[in-house]
């Protein structure tokens, strides 16, 4: 089996979860006896594809284009569905990135087949693949396999591989070979413009070692005064899962999640959030995690440390004069 | 400016799952708009408003789906399309999107718009399917809509905070991220003008769509735990005062 794994970058920069996604390549190769291959998309991406060729791979495949410059959804489908019509690979992996979920199922469309999403884990079972992906908001884990013939096209969630598990090439250095693409300006039918940040906020939640994070579950804007509260007491700052940001309740600037800031903070503590995909991959790398939640079933428990199933506006003001009493 | 939303109905936030098979059992749980399909309903409503034209509100589903396309009507969409299908769950993202174009190509669309995944499945791959089986252009995870002419200046949401200003022809398929816009209630008035509103039925079969899954969930299950968690019990106070204890003694994080 032949598996190849399509890269992301942006601007000469790698996105780190191409590491975590080749990752889970080699694991997969290495329980279904294949051989790993990466792609690397872009113009002038040599430096790039001499990053791969350090990695345990098979072939690294810089497909280099003037088009390639800036990311369109036309331009990558049209020269990916080349490379893998001449690389003929049975699995296709990707990042689980905003980038990946714009292109990569037209992309497995436009070869007549279908594509995996999101997946966190796979198993190799009597030689088939099973691919491990959540549904329901994280509430149901689901085992899926692909019907049909290959190439199959799947992509791993942010963090469900860790990057540092990638083995290094035995050699120092795996074959570099280039695949040509043919693309004209006319197939691309949207026009990328400026890439801009919304202007800064003074929060920097990135560097807070402790945070208090409200969810649905604090229900109406007048109930955050009782969380900021309790982030006070705790000397924490305080950040909320994307439908609280949503509602305009908080800013997005504190929003914690896959559209907002990635954390690993010393103390998380979850009030009322259920602990959906989203909102998960911003937090789950904090040291302790602390969930509350009425619901005992919530996803939040699957990672948290500790947890307490009850109703967050009985906890808040306890935790709150807790907290007070043992600072003194 | 003629305006296509998909819209999902989905077991509501709250509704208690019990598992069956690689689906759930359907009874005895109240089923709501798709969330993230409510802000493409709204930014429709509000597009239409700005640039006139008609809004159709469209779903595949059983019978129960009816009740979220008379929803979208009470808010303000022109008709309704219910593409009946009692094993819609069984679908692989393919296969609906091939059952959805179908029934799209019958219409005369400027734009097709999708909230950016179903909170059941969470596949988030209907809306760029669509654009590929319809040849259309498409972007997606989309904050702002601006139409000048033939064409769009969207604001594309990307990771960690950044974004990305992205021109677009008409027709095109947008999915939209939520947050877009604050959604409307349906009023009185809405809810009574739905009434005489028409919703057209559909078949995948009437469509002429074949099956041909290219994937199949096996079965569906309550997810095995990564961490060992530790349930602090007792008393609002005592549980607080034991966590307080834990986090100052055991974990060493206060």
């Amino acid at each position: 089996m032949k598996i190849l794994v399509i890269t992301e970058q942006r601007q000469g920069k790698w996105n780190n979860s191409s590491f975590e996604t080749l990752a889970a390549a080699q694991q997969i190769a290495a329980a279904a006896s294949a051989t790993v291959s990466a792609a690397v998309i872009g113009k002038g991406v040599a430096v790039l594809a001499g990053d791969l060729a350090t990695k345990n791979v098979a072939e690294v495949l810089p497909v280099e284009h003037d088009l390639l410059d800036a990311y369109t959804p036309d331009g990558y489908c049209i020269a990916l569905k080349q490379v893998i019509e001449s690389a003929r690979p049975d699995l296709v992996l990707f990042p689980h990135t905003y980038q990946v979920r714009d292109f990569a199922p037209k992309l497995a469309a436009m070869l007549g087949k279908g594509m995996v999403g999101d997946c966190v884990g796979f198993r190799s079972e009597g030689g088939k693949l099973v691919f491990v992906r959540q549904m329901f908001q994280g509430k149901t884990a689901a085992d899926v396999t692909f019907t049909g013939a290959a190439p199959w096209f799947a992509s791993f969630q942010s963090g469900a591989f860790r990057a540092d598990q990638l083995a290094a090439h035995p050699n120092g250095k795996a074959p570099v070979n280039s695949v040509a693409v043919n693309l004209n300006a006319s197939d691309i039918r949207t026009k990328p413009l400026e890439l801009f940040k919304e202007a800064k906020s003074a929060v920097d939640l990135t560097q807070a070692p402790l945070i208090v994070s409200i969810g649905r579950g604090i229900k109406a804007p007048e109930n955050i005064a009782q969380a900021e509260a309790l982030a006070k007491a705790m000397g924490a700052e305080l950040a909320a899962s994307r439908p609280i940001c949503d509602e305009g309740w908080l800013p997005m600037e504190r929003q914690i999640g896959s559209s907002g800031q990635t954390v690993a903070p010393k103390l998380y503590l979850a009030l009322g959030i259920s602990g959906a995909i989203q909102h998960v991959v911003g937090m789950k790398g904090a040291r302790t995690i602390v969930a509350v939640n009425k619901d005992q079933n919530a996803p939040i428990f699957e990672i948290a440390d500790y947890g307490i199933v009850a109703d967050i506006f009985e906890i808040m003001p306890a935790l709150t004069e807790e907290l007070q009493k043992a600072r003194g | 400016m003629n305006i296509l939303v998909c819209i999902k109905q989905v077991p509501a936030k709250d509704a208690p799952l019990a598992i069956a098979g690689n689906w759930i059992k359907e009874s005895d749980i109240g089923f709501e708009m798709n969330e993230p399909d409510s802000y493409a309903l709204e930014e429709a409503l509000r597009l239409k408003e700005k640039h006139g034209g008609e809004v159709i509100a469209l779903s595949l589903g059983p019978e129960r789906v009816k009740q979220t396309i008379k929803e979208a009507l009470a808010k303000g969409a022109d008709r309704g399309i219910h593409i009946a299908d009692d094993n819609f769950a069984q679908l692989d993202p393919l296969g609906t999107a091939k059952v959805i174009a179908a029934a799209i190509a019958k219409e005369k669309v400027d734009l097709v718009l999708t909230g950016l995944q179903s909170d059941d499945h969470g596949f988030g791959q209907t809306g760029v399917l669509l654009a590929a089986l319809l040849n259309l252009p498409h972007a997606t995870l989309i904050m702002q809509i601006d139409v000048q002419d033939a064409k769009m200046k969207l604001k594309r949401e990307l990771e960690a905070g950044w974004f990305q200003w992205i021109e677009c022809p008409l027709p095109a398929v947008l999915t939209i991220q939520s947050g877009i816009n604050k959604v409307r209630y349906a009023t009185l008035k809405g809810i009574m003008a739905a009434k005489k509103k028409e919703i057209a039925a559909l078949t995948r079969e009437a469509l002429g769509v074949s099956l041909e899954p290219t994937q199949r969930i096996e079965k569906i299950y309550v997810p095995t735990k990564t961490k060992k968690t530790e349930f602090l019990t007792g008393t609002p106070k005592e549980a607080a005062a034991k966590l307080v204890e834990k986090l100052k003694f055991e974990a060493r994080v206060l």
